[in-house]
């Protein structure tokens, strides 16, 4: 099962931590970071079933958060 | 039309344009809301100051407006708090919304059990106000008004202080000179000191208005919300119906534009409907800046508050730090002019709130950096967290809209005597604020904070130089402590833990105590 509460004791130090990572980046650069970040946590998760769900979760976002696209 | 009528505070010729010229222990320059507390609080341990302020009238405009409960609980002492919670908006929650729809709810006070709330919301002018009428009842406060500081000469042993006012210039000769003159600190400009920091440069918009009506006492923040939907707001009300609207208008915005009133009016129309009915307070159009010096103390003369450290207002975490400042100097000070502690314990001040002051400009910068994203990486992710809140409370716990103000722990500090027993599974730990809880018919606050605090779960226990306060029955406060028989915490005039054990020892307490005044331990 996909956790859906926080499993971060420090959950601000983690987020400013990956976007951090990404400065100086240019949006191809980012896209190649992101990919190695993804496929490294998803060797760690190991679990086959909760990457699938964590990826129907990426791709039905359920509230647009930017500027427009729904 | 403000509904606040600013009253004026009489200048008085003083007495040294007259040749009395005694030297001063402390001279503070300044009369913001740190000026008039470190004032207080060194009077409240017996050391007289001048207080010097340019002008003759409190804080124009509502500016620092969330005092939070340390500050509330610093200002008690004084007898003024209970004035401000009663004229002032209580609150602990705050609502963060996405678009139209509430996405993450924090509650800053879950627990009852404590004299003050986590927040009370009271324009600067208010605090300015009661602090100036509780300095006038207090012998060993002299507010100058209209007395403006215009060349200091530092010296070995002291500072003194040309004063202009409007009857001519006098000097002042002080043991110690307290810079708590704002962000744009003169004094600090007469030292040329740098104020290294960064620079935001997204604009915002403060609309402060009187508006009647079901006002949300909770702190409210919106991203992308239908009345303004390309960027941030954030409301608080303050007392006399005074809402405190902050608009996020991005880089490109030009400032003299924004600020006519029939823009703001466009855009709190948008917000509140067309048929709401306000009156202006208040409007500034703003960039901030988050800096500290490199040092707080420069020989005899010590920096404070906004003159010292500034942070962007997402968080509180401006005006707080800076009663903050005021409590942890005071009671260094009086000890270092009693001759109790080493002139060495005021660099403790720099050490302890410098600390304090990173971890703000820590959390204001990202904080910021969330609601302003700089780069687009920081954009994708940010509004990644936005769109998952809904249904991911992980993803809530990330939204940052400002991390409100707690007081700041200062881990490690010379100061303070690390735990020697292992078997603490709670209660602050040295470094960190005492905690509050219901003492007999009144609340453990009550009883800290004039000198050192010997707290004792048991009889009582005394040693010399320290105050006792013994806990025998109350739940609260054993639970808050991790407590047991014997349990003892030492805590500092400033109401942070300086050391803790499991049974009472004199010698150790003793050697704790001389410890936190800056003296060599003594075993």
């Amino acid at each position: 099962m996909l956790k859906r509460t926080s499993n971060l004791a420090r959950p601000d130090e983690v987020y400013n931590a990956i976007v951090d990572a990404h400065k100086g980046l240019d949006d191809e650069q980012a896209r190649a970071f992101d990919a190695r970040l993804i496929l490294l946590l998803a060797n760690h998760v190991g679990d086959e079933a909760v990457i699938r769900e964590a990826l129907a979760a990426a791709a039905a976002p359920a509230i647009d958060g930017g500027n427009g696209v729904v | 039309m403000s509904s606040y009528t600013y009253r004026t505070y009489p200048y008085v010729r003083p007495a040294e344009l007259d040749g009395k010229s005694v030297r001063r222990p402390v001279v503070i320059v300044g009369a913001g809301m740190a000026g008039p507390t470190l004032a207080l609080a060194l009077a409240e341990k017996g050391v007289p100051s001048v207080v010097l302020d340019e002008d003759d009238t409190v804080s124009l405009g509502s500016r620092s407006i969330c005092q939070a409960k340390h500050s509330l609980e610093t200002w008690d002492r004084f007898g003024i708090a209970g004035r401000m919670t009663e004229k002032g908006i209580t609150w602990t929650e705050g609502e963060v919304y996405l678009r139209d729809k509430p996405v993450y709810r924090f509650n800053l006070a879950p627990e009852p059990g404590h004299k003050f709330p986590a927040f009370v919301n009271l324009q600067q002018y208010y605090v300015e106000e009661f602090l100036y009428e509780r300095c006038a009842g207090e012998p060993l406060v002299e507010l100058r008004h209209r007395n403006k500081v215009v060349a200091i000469r530092p010296r070995a042993d002291g500072v003194a202080v040309d004063v202009e006012t409007p009857d001519g210039r006098y000097t002042l000769d002080a043991d110690w000179l307290v810079a708590c003159d704002g962000v744009r600190s003169a004094v600090r400009h007469m030292l040329d000191l740098p104020y290294p920091g960064e620079v935001f440069h997204d604009r915002f918009l403060i609309a402060d208005i009187r508006l009647k009506g079901d006002l949300p006492k909770e702190r409210r923040f919106w991203f992308y919300p239908p009345f303004h939907p390309t960027n941030s707001v954030l409301l608080h009300r303050q007392a006399d119906d005074v809402l405190r609207v902050d608009f996020q208008l991005g880089r490109d915005a030009d400032p003299e534009e924004e600020k006519k009133p029939e823009n703001v009016d466009k855009r709190l129309r948008q917000m509140f409907g067309p048929d709401a009915r306000w009156e202006h307070e208040w409007t500034s159009v703003y960039t901030f800046t988050c800096r500290m010096m490199e040092r707080f103390v420069h020989g005899r003369t010590i920096f404070v508050g906004d003159a010292a450290h500034v942070v962007s207002p997402f968080g509180a975490r401006g005006g707080n730090a800076a009663v903050a400042d005021a409590d942890n100097l005071a009671w260094k000070l009086a000890a270092v002019i009693a001759g109790r502690a080493p002139a060495g314990l005021i660099d403790s001040y720099c050490s302890e709130r410098r600390a304090a002051s990173v971890e703000n400009i820590r959390h204001s910068t990202r904080a910021t950096d969330f609601i302003t994203p700089k780069f687009p990486a920081s954009r994708v992710f940010r509004d990644a967290t936005l769109a998952l809140a809904r249904d991911f409370p992980f993803a809530r716990s990330l939204i940052n809209s400002g991390r409100l103000s707690v007081p700041t722990a200062h881990t490690g500090s010379p100061l303070d005597t690390p735990d020697r027993d292992n078997d603490w599974a709670g209660g602050p730990p040295p470094g960190c604020a005492a905690v509050d809880a219901p003492l007999g018919d009144g609340w453990l606050v009550d009883r800290l904070g004039r000198d050192f605090t010997v707290l004792t779960f048991g009889p009582a226990a005394a040693i010399p130089g320290a105050r006792s306060v013994s806990v025998e029955a109350e739940e609260l406060a054993q639970r808050r402590y991790d407590a047991r028989p014997g349990t003892t915490y030492l805590i500092r005039p400033d109401r942070y833990v300086a050391a803790r054990w499991r049974t009472f020892d004199p010698q150790a307490v003793q050697a704790a105590l001389d410890r936190a005044l800056g003296k060599e331990p003594t075993c």
